[in-house]
């Protein structure tokens, strides 16, 4: 047999004859490889960014809810609507000191803001002062929603940059007065803007004012999340049973559930390690595709370049040298359009790291490689042993 | 040239049958005494279904008789893997085809180097004697034209490079005019008789008399069998 530096010549040449079936071979492979690459890190992306926002939340963090959130697994969601917690709950939690620092409450509603004539449908949130620190909520002009605007029910809000943007064109809200639900509004501050964009939620339109205004604006009497801080991180075992057991004197065990940061993490990541799998096997069967296409073109060069193998076999070449050409040139095939795809990938991942976060790991880069080199070998071995085994009468005589 | 000839290939006895469904068998060869030597100029005439392209196929190892015997310079082949065929047509065989059979797409003077590529000659000594053989049939200057700029006569002249490149035992040219007007026919036959001139040994195949007129010796085969073999002057 000849070197095989020599064959990859050979079959290098051969591919690049054929330059446009060498590249529509390719597109498969690229696809499919492109496609693993893009889906896997945005799936990365989105368990890292979630991981990031409740860190930023603290570890020492507690989370009443209400209803019955599943424990560890996937199952129901928290009862906002129908909640039973209420502000009494708060003041309860709140005076039982141990283990548990600090407690604050909040609701979220979308609701539409309007400012001389012009209005946004947003987010709005009401909240104590003790969960605004625990959300790291910051002005960046003007004040806080205080415990006295909490308590007197002020009809005072905080606005997000995207709301000044929006209704103001950029001015200075502060002072001024907006509309919500028909009752007025004083701004007095404007929130810090958050750097990390995600998912479509325009998390810089945020509006939040008291907790008191907010519940009786949306005619609610509950809270939809108590938030309690513990001492530090070794105390959270304590401070839940503090809490369980408080709630359980004036609840019953399902009307809400305790959860900590670093569970809800837990959960939330095995939930989207489980979608970025499946979004990954949904592009690998599109790399499968690519191989057959590869076998399928491999097969159909056979077939065409049947007097070219003949001629081969007739001035000596030996049955392994017609095999490992074309073993070569679809193994290249399959490479080269797996490196264009992890190319085409990372770079897609780039671009769309311009509005949702992604991460592209080395595993997935490997693995879209790795996987686009074997389907080159398994699905090129095929077209390769039937060329070698052609017989060079047969295969000169091929019209 | 040598004055005492050795034999080149020689067949004895050689039987090719083929096998037609089950029982049917039908005799391409039935029975061939056969001997070339060095520096002979041998035509191979026949009708179609003769059984001189199995002949030729013979002569030129890409095929093996049922029965008898084939000595290439005085060694047996019948018998080889694959592999070793392949590798003894590389070295003592030089093929020029109807059709040509040159790679589209590909110089003439990388189609030359082709068979030297399976002989593991380096790169280097490979193009210096591709375009050696290529002055020889006097395309020196077309080294770099692919076949499709080429004419026929041109690609077939192409096509004879590449069976000298090797400097083979044996040229085994078959019906190597039959896709060429006359007049470039006429100058693949002079090119193959000065080849001949400088000691080549040449096997020309063909059902046209006045073609086999042109070598020294005439083998005519009818039927699987050799009906005649004479010498032309």
């Amino acid at each position: 047999m000849i070197p095989v530096s020599e064959i990859t010549k050979l079959a290098v040449r051969s591919l690049l004859r054929n330059k446009s079936r060498s590249i529509l071979t390719m597109l498969g492979i690229i696809i499919g490889v492109s496609a693993v690459i893009l889906l896997v890190s945005i799936g990365q992306g989105l368990q890292s960014y979630i991981t990031q926002q409740f860190e930023s939340l603290g570890s020492d963090l507690i989370v009443v809810l209400p209803g019955k959130v599943g424990g560890g697994g996937i199952s129901s969601a928290p009862n906002l609507a129908g909640s039973k917690l209420t502000l009494t709950d708060v003041d309860r939690l709140s005076r039982l000191g141990g283990a548990i620092e600090s407690v604050g409450a909040g609701i979220e509603m979308p609701s539409t803001v309007s400012y001389l004539g012009k209005s946004k449908y947003t987010t709005t949130a009401g909240l104590t002062a003790e969960y605004q620190k625990m959300r790291n909520l910051t002005v960046s002009d003007g004040r806080m929603i205080s415990d006295s605007d909490n308590r007197s029910n002020r009809n005072v809000v905080d606005v997000g940059p995207g709301i000044v943007d929006a209704l103001f064109n950029g001015a200075n809200p502060i002072g001024k007065q907006v509309t919500m639900g028909g009752q007025k509004f004083q701004v007095v501050g404007i929130l810090s803007k958050i750097a990390s964009g995600g998912f479509g939620v325009d998390i810089n339109s945020f509006v939040v004012l008291p907790l008191t205004s907010a519940q009786q604006l949306f005619g609610m009497k509950s809270v939809q999340a108590i938030g309690v801080k513990a001492i530090d991180k070794d105390s959270i075992p304590q401070a839940i049973a503090q809490v369980n057991k408080e709630l359980g004197k004036y609840h019953k065990s399902d009307d809400f559930s305790v959860v900590d940061s670093s569970s809800l993490v837990a959960t939330i990541n095995q939930i989207l390690g489980v979608v970025t799998l499946a979004l990954g096997g949904i592009a690998a069967i599109s790399l499968v595709v690519g191989g057959v296409g590869i076998m399928n073109i491999m097969l159909v060069s056979v077939t065409e370049r049947t007097r070219e193998i003949g001629l081969r076999k007739a001035v000596g070449a030996k049955p392994q040298d017609i095999l490992i050409q074309f073993l070569i040139e679809s193994v290249a095939l399959s490479v080269t359009g797996g490196g264009i795809g992890v190319l085409i990938g990372y770079l897609g991942s780039l671009a769309i790291n311009q509005f949702i976060n992604t991460t592209v790991t080395f595993w997935s880069v490997a693995l879209a490689f790795g996987v686009s080199a074997a389907i080159g070998i398994i699905f090129g071995v095929a077209p390769a042993a039937r060329a070698s085994k052609l017989n060079p009468i047969e295969a000169l005589k091929y019209e | 040239m040598k004055f005492v000839m050795t034999s080149l290939i020689s067949l004895s006895k050689v039987i090719k049958t083929y096998k037609l469904g089950d029982d049917v068998e039908v005799f391409a060869l039935k029975g061939i005494d056969l001997e070339i030597k060095e520096g002979e100029f041998v035509a191979i005439i026949g009708p179609s279904g003769s059984g001189k392209s199995t002949l030729m196929h013979i002569i030129g190892i890409l095929d093996q008789p049922t029965s008898g015997v084939v000595k290439l310079e005085g060694s047996d082949v019948e018998l080889l893997p694959e592999q070793k065929l392949a590798e003894l047509r590389n070295k003592h065989i030089g093929f020029v085809f109807q059709a040509f059979n040159l790679l589209p797409k590909t110089s003439a003077v990388e189609n030359v180097e082709l068979p030297l590529i399976y002989s593991n000659v380096s790169a280097g000594e490979r193009r210096k004697r591709a375009i050696e053989a290529l002055q020889t049939v006097d395309l020196g200057e077309r080294l770099n034209h692919t076949p499709s700029q080429l004419s026929g006569g041109q690609q077939q002249r192409v096509a004879v490079a590449r069976a000298l490149v090797t400097n083979p035992s044996l040229i085994l040219a078959d019906e190597p005019t039959g896709n060429l007007d006359s007049k470039a026919g006429d100058e693949i036959i002079d090119l193959l008789k000065d080849l001949n001139k400088k000691g080549h040994t040449i096997v020309l195949v063909t059902h046209e008399r006045e073609i086999a007129e042109q070598a020294k010796r005439i083998v005519e085969i009818k039927d699987g069998l050799i009906i005649a073999d004479h010498k032309t002057r």
